[in-house]
């Protein structure tokens, strides 16, 4: 259930245009080659991915401190609504970002996923999926935990990175081959709102889950 | 902030010139004695209907002494890169700026255009102490919000420092400060534009402020100490990449107009006059092997004239130059038009090949010596000026003043404020519409015309057409 939200929270990244796809598209139109379009991909792809990673790595060190799990979890969810609710109150998109030249589209794919919580979005859900894990084996070892959680963190952030990529790819595709331009302006819908409360909910669903369990 | 895009938002010229066509042309009122406020006329463009080629409203601005000039949607279809991270703008504030007053007016156009208001004003002490610039002129809207070029430094005459662009919030209308970090050896501006996806900037140079608020300053022109020069710029970095001197006898390099399809690197430049030969020139600049380039391809002669034809500051020369006061560029960037201000011809050239360019079409109307009267026999003071293109490239509009006091130099007869609209065809030539004059009010100049759902000197495209 919970990598179904993994991969769910990549595809729901994926299509949406304010991560990226149509640079793709462009990119392939301007050197008139699908290969163009694959290689902004990969940019696309590993800036997202560091951008999971940077979030979510620094919990899978607190992950260790078993007796705090409680707490980590709820400070975690609490983090997760009140960048929601940040994102709610003050809607505009950072105007630095626009300063990052589009030949650095790995960059740009990092930044914009950090300044828009695309990686706390995946916190509570990795959190819930270390639950799981060290539940299973009981008390373990602490260096045996740390090797579980960053590993697991790595998994997380590579599926739902995977998932991303994976959704944007074949919308760019798509575009660049059948459905043409007009599809970018289109498939663009203001996700502001919805994406601020999806991260509010998600937060909340944790904060329930932990507080109950 | 809307759900979808704006739906005159296109992602390639292509797009947008399948888009309906216009149905209102907004165009800048000037008192040029500054008896009167300046105003923004509201144009009906809609064929058949009953207010056709009639100001349908005004609006009025507060003050005295402002000068319009050019002006800009505060969004256009460069919102629809994600790098810009504001997609979801809606083109519908007009900036307008004074530059004489350095006063800037947010229009605006919605719910419609017949009751546009002024939504904010922008005093031109907040622009003075954000950017050290004044006299703002040519408006763009791409990544960072909106762009605004300046003709003038800091100080009373604008001399105290170099003029250069300053960026506005796209939302707030909160001027931020200047866009340059590294200027090279830039001192003087004009015009600017750019290649989004190629991320450059390109800007002109016209003049400061003492050599065109008075009037042409004859004796700087034939000194060769207007503008001349071309700067390129890195777009995000901020940063003067190359700067190429024209010749210090191609005095006043003004308009800037890259291909609209983001593929082609390669635009053009108008050039006022050559003060060797009193000639107006285009000018093709393109990249190659990351660098620019640029080669003079088409002159437009001086006309002789008695010195009866001619006004006190021509008639040592005993002819009319061309005086090429602004071009515009079709979007899908076959056809370049050209406003001959001095001879009185709006010339149409097929620039398929952007180094070769062809003349394709002509028509006359005022100008200095010729003065032809408009197809429907009114006389049309001044001479072609400010130049606008439908999105779907079959219908030209133009004005005819180009500057308060220019125009009482170069026109003393006058310069009654008239706009006009020429049909071109397909394959080349154009023709005006005998149905087709818009008269303004009595004491009133016109300048830049803009279309609603954008027009050919607006949006600028981060996909190509294919």
């Amino acid at each position: 259930m919970l990598w179904l939200a993994v991969v769910a929270s990549g595809l729901y990244h994926g299509v949406n245009p304010g991560m990226g796809w149509p640079l793709a598209v462009s990119a392939g139109l301007m050197e008139r080659s699908p290969r163009a379009l694959a290689s902004a991909l990969w940019p696309l792809a590993v800036g997202h991915l560091l951008a999971m990673l940077l979030v979510i790595l620094p919990f899978a060190l607190l992950v260790t401190l078993v007796e705090w799990q409680r707490q980590i979890q709820i400070g975690a969810s609490l983090l997760v609504i009140a960048f929601g609710v940040f994102r709610l109150v003050g809607r505009s998109h950072p105007r630095a970002l626009a300063r990052i030249p589009p030949t650095q589209l790995g960059l740009w794919s990092f930044a914009v996923a950090i300044a828009h919580g695309a990686g706390l979005m995946l916190v509570p859900i990795y959190l819930g999926l270390c639950r799981e894990a060290s539940l299973d084996r009981g008390h373990a070892a602490a260096d045996a935990l740390i090797n579980t959680s960053v590993s697991m963190a790595v998994l997380v952030a590579l599926v739902h990175a995977a998932a991303m990529i994976a959704a944007g790819g074949c919308l760019a595709w798509l575009v660049y081959r059948y459905l043409g331009l007009k599809f970018v302006s289109r498939s663009w819908f203001n996700l502001d709102m919805s994406w601020a409360i999806s991260l509010v909910l998600v937060g909340a669903i944790a904060l329930a889950l932990s507080v109950a369990g | 902030m809307t759900i979808r895009p704006d739906p005159t938002f296109h992602a390639s010229p292509k797009l947008a010139m399948e888009a309906p066509p216009e149905s209102f042309a907004y165009t800048l009122l000037l008192s040029p004695d500054f008896s009167k406020p300046d105003a923004l006329a509201v144009v009906d463009v809609k064929p058949g209907s009953s207010t056709y080629s009639k100001v349908v409203h005004t609006v009025t601005m507060p003050n005295k002494g402002d000068e319009f000039h050019h002006f800009g949607w505060n969004a256009c279809s460069s919102a629809l890169s994600p790098l810009a991270g504001h997609a979801f703008l809606e083109r519908r504030y007009l900036i307008i700026p004074g530059i004489r007053s350095s006063r800037i007016y947010i229009i605006d156009t919605k719910p419609d255009p017949t009751s546009a208001k002024i939504h904010k004003i922008i005093e031109p002490e907040e622009i003075f102490r954000k950017t050290g610039y004044s006299r703002p002129h040519t408006v763009h809207c791409g990544p960072e919000g909106i762009y605004v070029s300046t003709l003038g430094g800091g100080g009373k005459d604008g001399t105290d420092g170099p003029p250069g662009v300053f960026i506005m919030d796209c939302q707030t209308f909160e001027v931020l400060g200047r866009w340059e970090i590294d200027r090279g050896s830039q001192n003087l501006h004009y015009d600017f534009w750019w290649n989004l996806p190629r991320d450059y900037m390109v800007t002109s140079e016209w003049g400061l402020p003492p050599q065109f608020e008075n009037g042409i300053v004859p004796e700087d022109l034939l000194a060769n100490k207007y503008g001349h020069r071309i700067h390129f710029w890195d777009l995000r970095a901020r940063r003067n990449v190359q700067t190429i001197d024209l010749g210090a006898n191609h005095q006043m390099a003004l308009e800037v107009r890259p291909a609209h399809d983001p593929v082609r690197e390669y635009g053009f430049l108008g050039v006022v006059v050559d003060t060797t030969n009193l000639e107006g020139s285009i000018w093709t600049w393109w990249r190659e092997g990351g660098k620019f380039h640029i080669e003079k391809t088409a002159t437009v002669p001086p006309e002789p004239a008695t010195k009866e034809q001619l006004p006190p500051l021509l008639q040592g020369f005993g002819a009319v130059p061309p005086l090429i006061s602004d071009i515009d560029l079709s979007m899908d960037d076959k056809f370049l038009y050209v406003s001959c201000w001095g001879t009185g011809e709006m010339r149409q050239y097929d620039v398929t090949d952007p180094r070769k360019p062809k003349l394709a079409g002509s028509v006359h109307i005022g100008g200095i010596a010729r003065r032809t009267p408009h197809p429907n026999g009114k006389a049309y003071g001044g001479g072609p000026q400010m130049v606008e293109i439908s999105r779907d490239g079959k219908r030209v509009y133009w004005t005819n003043s180009l500057y308060s006091t220019w125009d009482d130099q170069f026109y003393p007869g006058g310069v009654p404020g008239a706009e006009v609209m020429a049909n071109a065809s397909p394959g080349g030539g154009l023709a005006l519409a005998k149905d087709y004059w818009v008269g303004f009010p009595d004491g009133y100049r016109a300048h830049q015309i803009r279309l609603d759902g954008g027009d050919c000197s607006t949006d600028s495209f981060c996909y190509p057409s294919v």
